[in-house]
């Protein structure tokens, strides 16, 4: 679906899976160089989304960064070997952090 | 669908008020024609907290709380025509409702608030301790300062953006006309009604007139013969995130509505201005009670904020009325217009029909404020 202009020059690790990235795009834009378009289900029907704006504004491309819930992956920028997965309807809460 | 020939009713407005008003209406079998602005318009109907709230209502004036007890009682009727024409469930829960105290003297000002209401009438209005309260919301994690609160079980929230969507298709399906776009400029007698100018030059005739335009409902009342000052209160909102279940009843201020999100509220800023953004600082009190709360928000990014227009009469209440210079020509405005929705779209639309207002809105004729100076916010 999408081209990439430049070379990827890492890589970042999507549920699991090893996937090609450059380092300081978006996470949502990496994603989708490598034709996923699913990023979440969301909590309400438990839908399939992806992202829309892709500038901080839909709240569609929501994922999960390391341990971290609901981040919006078009304002993470790529880091080398940065993990991240799908996000699975509502974020929950860390229990000791209350 | 023609907008031409004479209708039965036309609203002047179409925020929360005046859907529900042509929606009952146009049910009763009336041709009606609502009119309203375009997407600038200051809608209170499209901001609001979304609460079906009898708890606090009514101080002083006990026929507001009788008719909002009465809309009450109407709302899962309308829940359930609503969430089918809205075409998704509108999320009324009827769960109960909270006003939470987070120290000792908020719960003795709000236990002497609760018997107040309680020798006016209200019934099911009662404090919860601290204790009490974790026995009604297990795993609820309420934050240490959290003393106790009022609780209503007849209270309840709503999701006000799918509301106002049923009460237009309502409207529509039963073959009323929705014209946005354009501002009433003039209403003038013809001979049979009124015709209705608009911003735009087009036309409206219609044997009645329901003048319900929220914040902007002077100027439209004073062209049927009325005097309704009504002025603007800025309430903000903040919205959260979509987080798992954490607070099973909604509550003055802080609800979680049936999609996750929490919903902070609420300022009531009187100030007379007409402006609509939202200030850090207000924002940052409001969020500060929130997490007093609910301390574990500490962890939940903030989606939105917002601010929107109450109008506000200058004692607060509703005010309905028929002109008497204008015969057939109504107002209709007031703070609560989602928890009244049921009344208005019921008894008032049949009483724009027959002429008649219902018991308890009759009572609540704006002629009460001339010469009133003292202005307060219920
Ligand atoms: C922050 C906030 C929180 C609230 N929380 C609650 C709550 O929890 N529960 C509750 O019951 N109520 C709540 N309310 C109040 C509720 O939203 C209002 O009572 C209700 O929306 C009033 O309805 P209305 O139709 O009078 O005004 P609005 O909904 O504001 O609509 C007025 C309409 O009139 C139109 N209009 C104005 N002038 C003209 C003109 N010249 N020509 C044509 N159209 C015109 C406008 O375009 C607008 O569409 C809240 C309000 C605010 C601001
Ligand atoms: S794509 Fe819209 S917020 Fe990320």
């Amino acid at each position: 679906m999408f081209r990439r202009t430049d070379p990827p020059d890492c890589t970042i690790v999507w549920e699991g899976r090893e996937l090609p990235a450059r380092a300081g795009e978006s996470l949502a834009v990496a994603l989708l160089a490598a034709g996923i378009t699913t990023f979440r289900e969301t909590p309400v029907t438990g839908a399939a989304r992806g992202p829309l704006c892709l500038m901080g504004a839909c709240f569609d491309c929501l994922v999960q960064v390391e341990e971290a819930q609901n981040m919006q992956a078009c304002l993470v920028p790529v880091t080398p070997g940065l993990r991240a997965q799908m996000q699975h309807g509502a974020r929950g809460f860390v229990e000791d952090a209350a | 669908m023609s907008s031409s020939g004479l209708f039965d009713v036309a609203v002047l407005g179409g925020g929360m008020v005046g859907s529900a008003i042509g929606f009952g209406c146009a049910e009763r079998g009336a041709r009606v024609v609502v009119l309203d602005e375009g997407d600038v318009a200051l809608r209170a109907a499209r901001g609001n907290f979304g609460l079906v709230w009898s708890q606090s209502k009514g101080d002083g004036m006990p026929a507001y709380a009788a008719w909002t007890r009465q809309s009450v009682a109407l709302w899962p009727a309308l829940a359930e025509r609503a969430s089918a024409l809205a075409g998704r469930d509108v999320q009324y829960r009827a769960v109960g409702g909270l006003t939470f105290c987070l120290d000792e003297a908020e719960f003795a000002a709000r236990q002497l608030f609760v018997q107040r209401m309680h020798n006016q009438g209200q019934e099911g209005l009662q404090m919860l301790d601290r204790a009490q309260l974790q026995a009604l919301m297990p795993g609820c994690p309420l934050g240490p300062e959290v003393r106790g609160a009022s609780y209503q079980p007849a209270d309840g929230h709503v999701d006000p953006l799918t509301l106002l969507r049923g009460l237009q298709a309502g409207m529509r399906a039963a073959g009323g006309v929705h014209l946005p776009g354009a501002a009433v400029q003039a209403v003038e007698p013809i001979a049979g009604g009124y015709r209705v100018t608009r911003e735009d030059g087009s036309q409206v005739e219609a044997q009645r007139i329901v003048v319900a335009a929220g914040v902007k409902t002077t100027p439209l009342a004073r062209m049927i013969g009325l005097d309704v000052p009504v002025r603007p209160v800025r309430g903000q909102n903040i919205v959260t995130e979509r987080l798992a279940p954490i607070l099973p009843l909604p509550a003055s201020a802080i609800r979680q509505t049936g999609d996750g999100t929490v919903q902070i509220g609420v300022t009531s800023e009187d100030d007379g201005s007409f402006a609509t953004a939202t200030t850090t600082a207000a924002l940052a009190t409001m969020a500060a009670r929130a997490l007093r709360v609910l301390p574990v928000l500490a962890q939940a990014r903030m989606v939105r904020g917002w601010a929107a227009l109450r109008p506000m009469t200058p004692d607060g209440f509703p005010a309905y009325a028929e002109s008497t210079t204008h015969p057939g020509c109504f107002v209709a405005t007031c703070h609560s217009g989602v928890t009244l929705a049921a009344v208005h779209a019921g008894p008032l639309a049949e009483a724009v029909l027959a002429g008649v207002l219902p018991e308890h809105a009759r009572d609540l004729h704006p002629d009460r404020f001339v010469g009133m100076t003292h202005v307060s916010s219920h």
